[in-house]
């Protein structure tokens, strides 16, 4: 039986990637690839009469299988099926991280998961707590109260956009330079910043295109996303290598660090680094470069 | 618990099990395993266990393994008898009856 360690609300998600939670030769593997997190699917991925035996495989799972370092989320069916609340029961007994809700609308659908988590925690002797949220927002209206979704719970860590349904609902095609969801996606970025939670793109869906892939995967890291919801190893690496910072970054951050607090001691507000003006905020945004560095394993100064 | 009527679950894919249940008398196991002459021993032990912790005494119980890991067979033995009561869906004594 394997311990699993206590959840880290804010640890580095660059990569979530999806996999079924009732194959077993796909889960027994799934930590090796090194994604940071992987979200075992009891919803789509699941055919409707095989949901029962989904959530035995995936107790199992959790309960049998290392998955070291990488974090295992859990993504439970809609609120509007009657599979939810055993989905929740199995996530909460198993020792899952975390539990991405599906279709998420509004506040009232998170509190309605966190109640079932909570009283899942107190049957099963679990940590108050414990238990992380994500919401999937798949809808215009989920994309409209994506701010109230992230402040919802002290348990959310994140939202993620879910393209499939989403671009339905627009009436909309995937396109190759992202247009159709720019909107959903920036009012998305906003709320999450503004909660102050994590934000993670949808999917890229032909795995062997990996060259509209890339293209994408660029653009969410300049967008300002924290990461992306992958359905294949290979999608790993190019992900791991865009969001961590580059050598050029990390040291102008760490100029910035050094230079604010000699600064600072010496009572100056706002001064120049390299002929550019900085203040305050500069610094914070250095210090977070810094952090990212260190969590994606490029950082080798002693800050 | 006990076996009410006919239920299968698992598959016939790689690392998978299908298992099937039937109601009978008396306590019956049919194995068959592409890893028979490895695990043969193990595979019958971790199903013996998993019935027992469900209560299962009687019954015909048929194991098709394609090498699932034992987290695996637990979990299709406990879904088929599950299923086998009508009771697979909600409710399940995670932690209790259903663990290891």
């Amino acid at each position: 039986m394997v311990e699993r360690k206590k959840p880290i609300k804010n640890r580095l998600r660059r990569t979530m990637m999806f996999m079924n939670a009732q194959k077993p030769g796909l889960i027994k593997d799934a930590y090796i690839y090194g994604s940071d997190s992987i979200i075992l699917d009891l919803e789509d991925a699941v055919a409707e009469n095989q949901k029962d035996a989904a959530r035995f495989s995936l107790y199992h799972a959790l309960k049998n299988i290392d998955y070291g370092d990488t974090e295992v989320i859990v993504r439970i069916n809609g609120l509007d099926t009657p599979h939810w609340q055993e989905d929740i029961r199995v996530c909460v007994a198993g020792g899952a991280d975390g539990i991405r809700i599906a279709k998420c609308e509004s506040a009232a659908m998170v509190h309605q998961v966190e109640e079932a988590v909570l009283a899942a925690e107190r049957e099963f002797g679990v940590e108050e707590g414990r238990t992380l949220l994500m919401a999937a927002l798949e809808s215009p209206l989920g994309i409209m109260n994506a701010y109230e979704i992230c402040k919802a719970s002290d348990r959310m860590f994140g939202v993620a956009i879910s393209g499939g349904d989403l671009r339905k609902s627009l009436h909309v095609q995937i396109q190759r330079d992202g247009i159709e969801l720019n909107t959903a996606r920036s009012l998305m970025i906003l709320a999450a910043r503004a909660a102050g939670v994590q934000v993670f793109d949808t999917m890229f869906p032909n795995i062997d295109d990996m060259e509209g892939f890339k293209a994408e995967v660029i653009m969410d890291h300049r967008m300002g996303f924290d990461g992306k919801s992958i359905v294949n190893p290979k999608q790993i690496a190019f992900v791991h290598e865009t969001f961590a910072p580059s050598e050029k970054e990390i040291a102008y951050a760490e100029k910035l660090v050094r230079s604010c607090q000699a600064q600072a001691d010496a009572g100056i507000g706002v001064y120049t680094v390299d002929g550019k003006m900085v203040d305050i905020p500069f610094f914070e945004d250095a210090k977070r470069i810094i952090a990212l560095a260190k969590a994606c394993g490029v950082y080798h100064g002693d800050l | 618990m006990l076996i009410e009527k006919n239920a299968v679950a698992g598959t016939l894919e790689s690392s998978d099990a299908q298992v099937s249940v039937e109601p009978a008398d008396e306590l019956r196991l049919n194995i068959e395993s592409v890893v028979a002459n490895q695990y043969g021993r193990q595979i019958k032990a971790t199903v013996l266990e998993t019935l027992s912790r469900l209560g299962v005494d009687k019954g015909v119980i048929t194991v098709i393994d394609k090498g699932a890991l034992d987290c695996t067979l637990k979990a299709r033995v406990e879904c088929a008898v599950f299923r086998s009561c009508d009771s697979s869906e909600a409710g399940i004594p995670w932690g209790g009856a259903v663990n290891g």
